[in-house]
């Protein structure tokens, strides 16, 4: 993987509600570039929503965007979610096309790349993920841990400057949680800047550079790993982690 | 015995169905296939369109898909085709010269699958799981491309049985069109076969045309039948060896 020039990201005070239900109130989330931002918090309070408000999938109400210090809210967020990887709890893997072409399907539909340049592109992401064996089966005949590996793959491909993990190993049975974790800290290693809401204290722990604990859609506390998980200040965080942990 | 005999002289009489043979195969299953196929063609491309408006963020476009779909599936079959193929046909004269009924026919029996065939590819878009088209969208794909590449091709997958019990009512209804009168030319598979039966007073023509609308009918819903399967169990793939199952044989042989 090559090293970015860029992939510092910043949510300025995100707003976002659904009619009187005020999901978002007000965050602020900063993730230096090469570094990885993990956000936890029970479920309900909002971390999937804020990636989706982070790469534009959902707009914000109130609040700014910035990649690289500049505000990308005026740009075309087609554009800006190809500078966005994206893996979702559930993978989402197009079914009715093969591994290889999942992998290599905006390559040649956005980047214009030659058909046979995109299947070698798309099979090296796959070696990189250790699928190349499966590049031409369908995601339907893969493990939970394979096709999220497949989706890793995908997001790779466009050559992302940010990575977003929203619980990318909730859904996948315990023994196949290690592979997917393995690779995303892999990532984390070789300098990809990543945004990784989980579940997986351990992860956020030991690999994450900052930890963001959310409730109620508001930061409640913020910080290296070491000081929340060993010094947590807030009431509330201290009973998420007494509940989690 | 002798009402046995009747019966079988009504609808079995062999000779009448040998006399009227020619016809129903050379003139008649050649314009049913052409009234079926061509409005099968135009439906299918109208009913994606309805599809699409069907679905669409735009609440007008919603409506006008809504207004048509009920209208055309609300009315008898035969009402739209009088209406349209009679009505419309003076119009189409004055444009074009041509005094066959089988454009305006074929416009109506159009008009009504793709009202059928629209709610059927709608249902099969919206059943595609939301997560589709958010992953669609996250790889930098717009709406657009997301609704062509990603979920309309799922969508429709889904509802290709549904579709092709389209296609086999379009290819029975077709037989409607002799009500807007038709030359010897102009006949199909139901229209040959019931003047047959008329001038001789015998059904066993309507019997053979009947036995050829089978021979339309019956491979298409045993296609269904394979699609459906086939979708439910998924295409086969060849069973790999399982590499650790392999090793575990090996120390049990050691």
């Amino acid at each position: 993987m090559k090293t970015l020039e860029s992939g510092t990201l910043t949510g300025r005070d995100l707003h976002l509600s659904f009619g009187s239900n005020h999901v978002l109130r007000g965050i602020d989330l900063h993730v230096e570039r090469g570094t990885t931002a993990s956000v936890i918090g029970p479920s309900g309070s909002g971390k999937s929503t804020l990636l989706r408000v982070l790469n534009r999938l959902i707009e914000p109400d109130k609040g700014d965007i910035l990649l690289d210090g500049r505000s990308v809210l005026k740009d075309n967020p087609d554009e800006l979610r190809r500078r966005i990887g994206m893996v979702f709890q559930q993978f989402n893997l197009f079914p009715h096309k093969t591994v290889v072409d999942n992998v290599s399907l905006a390559l040649r539909k956005l980047r214009k790349m030659p058909a046979d340049e995109a299947r070698e592109k798309a099979l090296a992401q796959l070696d990189l993920v250790g699928l190349k064996h499966k590049a031409d089966v369908r995601p339907g005949n893969l493990s939970g841990g394979q096709q999220q590996r497949v989706a890793i793959a995908r997001a790779l491909a466009m050559d992302p400057e940010v990575m977003f993990f929203d619980e990318a190993t909730s859904a996948l049975d315990p023994e196949l949680v290690k592979g997917v974790l393995a690779l995303m800290a892999d990532l984390a290693a070789a300098g990809m800047t990543m945004v990784v809401v989980t579940h997986e204290m351990g992860f956020s722990r030991n690999v994450s550079d900052t930890v963001t604990f959310m409730d109620g859609g508001v930061v409640v506390e913020s910080g290296p790993p070491a000081a929340l998980f060993d010094n947590p200040q807030t009431p509330r965080l201290k009973s998420f982690l007494s509940d989690v942990l | 015995m002798n009402a046995l005999e009747q019966l079988s002289q009504t609808f079995f009489d062999w000779g009448a169905m040998a006399a009227v043979l020619p016809e129903l195969l050379a003139v008649g299953l050649r314009n049913t296939l052409i009234l079926a196929l061509s409005s099968g063609i135009i439906g299918t491309f109208l009913g994606m369109v309805l599809a699409i408006m069907g679905i669409s963020r735009n609440r007008l476009l919603r409506w006008v898909a809504r207004i048509y779909t009920d209208i055309f599936r609300g009315v008898p079959a035969v009402v739209i085709i009088l209406l349209i193929g009679i009505g419309l046909s003076p119009i189409y004269r004055q444009a074009t010269g041509s005094t066959s009924p089988f454009p305006m026919g074929i416009l109506a029996l159009s008009l009504m699958a793709a009202a059928y065939i629209g709610e059927i590819f709608r249902s099969g878009i919206q059943s595609v799981e939301k997560g589709q088209l958010e992953a669609s969208r996250a790889l930098g794909f717009s709406y657009r491309s997301s609704m062509q590449l990603v979920v309309v091709p799922q969508g429709v997958r889904r509802v290709l049985p549904a579709l092709v019990n389209q296609f086999i009512a379009l290819i029975k209804e077709s037989s409607l069109i002799y009500f807007l009168g038709l030359l010897t030319s102009e006949r199909e598979l139901f229209r040959i076969g019931n003047d047959a039966a008329s001038t001789t007073g015998n059904l066993s023509p309507l019997i053979a045309s009947a036995a050829l609308y089978l021979c339309l009918t019956i491979p298409l819903t045993h296609l269904v039948n394979y699609i459906d399967n086939r979708l439910r169990v998924g295409k086969r793939e060849k069973p790999e060896p399982d590499e650790l199952a392999a090793k575990i044989g090996e120390g049990a042989k050691a």
